[in-house]
């Protein structure tokens, strides 16, 4: 059973995760983006970055795991089993790049339930180290849902 | 057809289409830097007891590749600002050393200013076996100025 009252809640923002100039790269090299200034260093500077640049999906390699650990919560009543990942939109509101910390916070916006199956929307708000906010990453994850 | 975003960029332009193809080996690959090792993107057992066709590519990865396309277009990744998809069919990438194709193309939709500059929205078309993968596609684009 999903604990309903989740819906417009907010959960604590994650501990900073570290982007990492290598993971960036094994990354891009992972989806064949093979722009030099996700590879090289200098060439991100030369471009006028502080350091690499992550594709814009990167993101998501670090949100979903937050997410994951939020619906493997027992306490959610989540079936993570046989969860769909319906629908993904990012909005960036600055290149991530090698260097930044960025701290994750889970909103739950809505929750729907018909013809068998819960339909969940969480909304993903990632800041930099000094709080400004970096990335939008909203998430529409589908499941079974358990009740009659 | 457009070859790269510019200053003339405007609302009809179409990105040159492309195909991309996927391995079993770029899964795994995907799997490793993304962190997301969910076996039906690499065990045909798994994926046949939930009852897929076969093990299917993550859709972040359709979802990667349809970036890569607009980011090719945009002069970098640094200019998409936006993406957005839902994901409606699975690609099946069969264990034959092939792997599935991807097809891209996209069409420049509207062209708005914004605090940033000039930005463009493209709407993607990625298809396999004939068929959209991704739903209501959409990027959108820093436009050089």
């Amino acid at each position: 059973m999903v604990d309903r009252s989740l819906v417009g809640r907010t959960l604590p923002a994650t501990a900073p995760y570290q982007v990492g100039r290598q993971k960036i790269t094994e990354f891009a090299l992972a989806i064949g983006e093979g722009d030099s200034v996700c590879l090289d260093v200098d060439a991100a500077r030369a471009a006028g970055h502080p350091d690499v640049v992550a594709p814009p999906t990167f993101t998501i390699a670090f949100v979903l795991p937050a997410i994951e650990s939020f619906l493997r919560d027992p306490e959610v009543g989540w079936d993570y089993a046989h969860m769909v990942h319906a629908e993904q939109a990012i909005t960036l509101h600055r290149p991530v790049h090698a260097g930044d910390e960025l701290a994750t916070t889970i909103h739950v916006d809505d929750l729907r339930t018909r013809a068998g199956s819960h339909m969940l929307t969480l909304r993903c708000e990632v800041a930099d180290g000094h709080g400004a906010p970096v990335a939008t990453c909203k998430a529409v994850l589908v499941t079974k849902a358990d009740e009659a | 057809m457009s070859a790269s975003a510019g200053p003339e960029t405007a609302k009809g332009d179409e990105l040159a289409p492309t195909s991309v193809r996927v391995s079993r080996a770029d899964l795994v690959r995907y799997a490793g830097a993304s962190g997301d090792f969910n076996p039906i993107h690499w065990s045909d057992r798994v994926a046949g007891e939930v009852g897929l066709p076969g093990v299917i590519a993550h859709g972040m990865l359709t979802m990667a590749l349809a970036g890569r396309f607009v980011s090719a277009w945009a002069g970098g990744p640094a200019a998409v600002r936006g993406l957005g998809v839902r994901f409606t069919r699975p690609v099946v990438v069969p264990d034959d050393g092939t792997g599935a194709t991807i097809e891209l193309s996209g069409t420049v939709s509207g062209v708005d200013e914004s605090d940033a500059g000039r930005v463009a929205t493209v709407a993607v078309t990625a298809k396999f076996d004939g068929r959209t993968v991704l739903g209501r596609a959409t990027a959108e684009v820093l436009l050089p100025s």
